[in-house]
């Protein structure tokens, strides 16, 4: 037996396979990375999602300091806790990196996406389409006498409601940005 | 220090700067500027290489031998795209290099101009970072950034891409001093209390091992001294990664040999069974690890790395430290010293009575033969007749790969140089070249196979050029002898294309090139032909003609655990099982 005080069992699995997928649940983050704003920044990090196999399910990149050509990249991603761990250390590892923020574990964050919306159709299914818009305070930015492009802004999850809604309305067209967020607070 | 001017002149002033004394390159369309600035000057060497991937394994070895980085200077397009395989060479075994390509002109970059390719594209995956510069103002900065970035944190290979007209254009030069400082500064101190609590492991462990990497090395030399204090001073035993070798001396009392794939029986079961592992600067490789769920099930495991992306990316570990290996390595030492230099007296005698008992299965023996020579016998006959030169070595890739790192003993760090995380064959001549011209006195030997060194065997007339005396030191097995050897355990004996066929006559292309062949297959002979080698002034290639089908052993098949290995003795056909044939 070791003497060495550490718990009982603490040890005795220590080393196992962290992309084992029975292992350990997946879990999705909202990770902020604040990066130089210079010439293939946005290249160098979606190489490394897709070099070593991580998921992307969001995307979003935009200039946030003009003067100090900082950009700020909103990914939402899923792993295991492992698996996010290493997408964070990848991540702080480049070169233009300054920050990594892990936005659903380092406290409360507010997440938005905006999304267009084109719905055609006319008669009562137009109607429900514009009832149900004013329900999701979405907001008609173009209209036809046969179509709607709604403009709505929210969370990933309202936004993928209001889709299921205006599916059978007549929805044929889609133009979501991604998610950004910020924590809460100061 | 502001001046004036083109930018193919800036590249020239800011290798000096940096205090840059060789380049490795090969000349084209889109550099010429650049050469026409080296032939203007006398302080920094040209290396005329034959291919530009052997100006970046040169490169390595100069950066591996030195500590300091190796410098590249190839053309656009096909210059680029041959430089790929030693970025991701030294990229896998950080390795510090900056390697500047000439670009076409910024006004024809995406129009598919003459030897143009997308050379930070392609190579963004293959370099530590890199750089397409527009604006010659911009220029000095960038090669000063390079420098730093190349060699700050985890080193590794870092590339400048740079158009054609940016090179003729004039633009202000400042030096390194007035270069805007990086924001990227990777921590280098460990966290104190991380390290007081590996301190109290340390003081408690019955059965520590030090797991050591090539972060030691690149750590400095300091740090190998550090670790052979600690070592030392503990008793604890020390294992090391092929990359590490060196880092701690072969002839210290706690040298366990290398561990791994092809590593000695005693420092794998130390792996396997300790109670604490003190990983410092390696990073748990496939080769290291073998099956993950059984390696090392029993013990505490302690992480010090300078890369925070190391950390928990194959092996969850207990107590990781981010920082170097050395500023790690003196504050563990001066806690250690001052809570009263305490260790498990009890639990290490018998802990290493129990390696005692595993070394004495002289896990390296090999049936000797009268008749012909077998490669061990080569390499024992190679470090009797040369270890106690000023001595270098570079491997290729494959059985005498991991010959080598069994046999060679290394005192030393920088001194032995392999490609290790990527197994590049066709890295040892180049990389032995590089190696020599840091080091124009020392003997520089380049353990080979065949098939590796054809490679890159145009690099010959390189060092023939430029009087680098190199030897080498070819094992011919007239096999691709790593692969022979899976496919009789793995594929039922089929040697699919693993047969060297039509090889040289090695005597008569080291005529051609102008240097000294010999040859020997007689082992009786073996010690004389080593010596006429080894007094010859200037390269020699050695064809030393060796046991074809000889097994390269231990061996941890892949997928089995640190505990099951194959010994040179056992019968091994169909030793790997199914699960394991898939692994590479
Ligand atoms: C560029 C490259 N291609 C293929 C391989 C796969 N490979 C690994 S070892 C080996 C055979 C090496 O033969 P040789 O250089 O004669 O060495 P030996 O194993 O016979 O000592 C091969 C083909 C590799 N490592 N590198
Ligand atoms: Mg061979």
């Amino acid at each position: 037996m070791s003497a060495l005080n550490i718990k009982q069992g603490s040890t005795s699995h220590s080393a196992y396979e962290l992309r084992d997928p029975h292992a350990e649940t997946v879990e999705t983050h909202t990770l902020a990375v604040m990066v130089d704003n210079e010439a293939g920044v946005l290249a160098r990090v979606i190489g490394l999602f897709s070099g070593r196999g991580y998921n992307i399910d969001s995307l979003t990149v935009a200039e946030v300091d003009h003067k100090g050509h900082r950009s700020r990249i909103t990914v939402v991603t899923r792993g295991t806790p492992g698996v996010i761990e290493q997408i964070k250390a990848q991540l702080g590892r480049l070169v233009p990196v300054h920050e990594v923020h892990d936005l659903t574990v380092e406290g409360p964050a507010v997440e938005r996406e905006l999304a267009l919306f084109k719905v055609a159709g006319t008669g009562e299914k137009r109607v429900e389409a514009l009832r149900l818009a004013d329900i999701f305070r979405a907001n008609v930015v173009d209209s036809t006498l046969e179509s709607f492009v709604f403009e709505i802004t929210g969370t990933v999850e309202k936004i993928d409601a209001f889709a299921d809604l205006m599916r059978p309305l007549g929805l044929i067209d889609v133009a979501r940005t991604g998610v950004a967020a910020l924590a809460r607070g100061i | 220090m502001q001046q004036q001017m083109t930018g193919a002149r800036m590249v020239v002033q800011a290798l000096k700067d940096q205090g840059v004394e060789v380049v490795f390159g090969y000349p084209g369309g889109a550099v010429l500027p650049i050469y026409d600035e080296i032939f203007q000057q006398n302080d920094i060497r040209h290396i005329l290489v034959r291919h530009e991937q052997g100006a970046v394994h040169m490169a390595e070895g100069y950066a591996r031998s030195t500590g300091k980085p190796g410098v590249v200077l190839v053309t656009s397009g096909p210059g680029a795209t041959n430089a790929v395989t030693g970025l991701t060479d030294a990229l896998m075994d950080s390795i510090p290099l900056v390697v500047l390509t000439g670009q076409v002109p910024t006004f024809m970059i995406g129009t598919d101009g003459f030897q143009e390719a997308d050379t930070v594209g392609i190579t963004r995956p293959c370099t530590k970072h890199n750089w397409l510069v527009k604006d010659t103002d911009r220029l000095a900065e960038t090669l000063h950034q390079a420098f730093h970035i190349a060699k700050a944190g985890r080193p590794g290979p870092v590339l400048i891409d740079i158009p054609k007209d940016v090179q003729f254009a004039t633009g202000t030069y400042a030096g390194p001093k007035q270069a805007r400082l990086s924001h990227y500064q990777p921590q280098v101190k460990g966290d104190i209390d991380a390290i007081t609590r590996l301190v109290e492991l340390i003081e408690q462990a019955e059965r520590p091992v030090f797991y050591t990497g090539g972060g030691v090395i690149n750590s400095g030399p300091g740090a190998s001294q550090l670790l052979c204090e600690l070592a030392d001073a503990t008793g604890f035993p020390v294992t090391s990664t092929l990359m590490g070798l060196g880092a701690y001396p072969a002839s210290g009392k706690g040298w366990l040999g290398m561990l791994g794939m092809h590593g000695l029986y005693e420092a794998n079961l130390a792996m396997h069974g300790c109670d604490l592992m003190i990983n410092l600067g390696a990073r748990f490789d496939d080769r290291i690890t073998g099956r993950i769920a059984d390696f090392s099930p029993r013990s505490i495991k302690a992480h010090v790395d300078i890369d925070p992306s190391s950390i928990n990316k194959v092996v969850r570990v207990d107590l990781p430290i981010v920082g170097d290996i050395g500023h790690v390595l003196e504050d563990l030492l001066k806690v250690w010293k001052a809570r009263g230099r305490k260790v498990n007296r009890e639990g290490l005698a018998k802990w290493w009575s129990q390696i005692e008992q595993w070394k004495l299965k002289n896990c390296l023996a090999y049936k000797g033969s009268t008749t012909t020579i077998k490669p061990q016998y080569a390499l024992e006959r190679l470090e009797a007749l040369t270890s106690g030169h000023d001595r270098y070595v570079t491997t290729e890739v494959g059985q005498h790969q991991m010959w080598a790192a069994q046999f060679l003993r290394f005192e030393a760090p920088n001194r032995w140089m392999t490609s290790g995380g990527l197994g590049t064959m066709g890295y040892g001549l180049p990389a032995s070249i590089g190696v020599q011209i840091a080091h124009p006195e020392a003997l520089v030997i380049n353990v080979a196979g065949e098939a590796s060194w054809l490679m890159n065997m145009q690099e010959m007339g390189t060092a023939i050029q430029f009087r680098a005396p190199v030897k080498q030191f070819i094992l011919n097995n007239e096999r691709l002898g790593m692969v022979r050897q899976w496919q009789q355990l793995l594929h039922g004996g089929r040697y699919s294309q693993s047969w060297s066929e039509s090889l040289p006559d090695f005597v008569k292309l080291a005529e051609a090139f102008g240097c000294k062949g010999i040859r020997c297959s007689d082992p009786a002979l073996l010690d004389d032909a080593i010596a006429e080698m080894l007094d010859h002034d200037g390269p020699v290639i050695f064809d030393c003609l060796v046991e074809k089908h000889e097994n390269c052993y231990p061996m941890i098949p892949s997928g089995k655990a640190h505990n099951d290995m194959l010994m040179g003795d056992a019968g091994v056909e169909g030793a790997i099982q199914a699960g394991g044939a898939v692994l590479v």
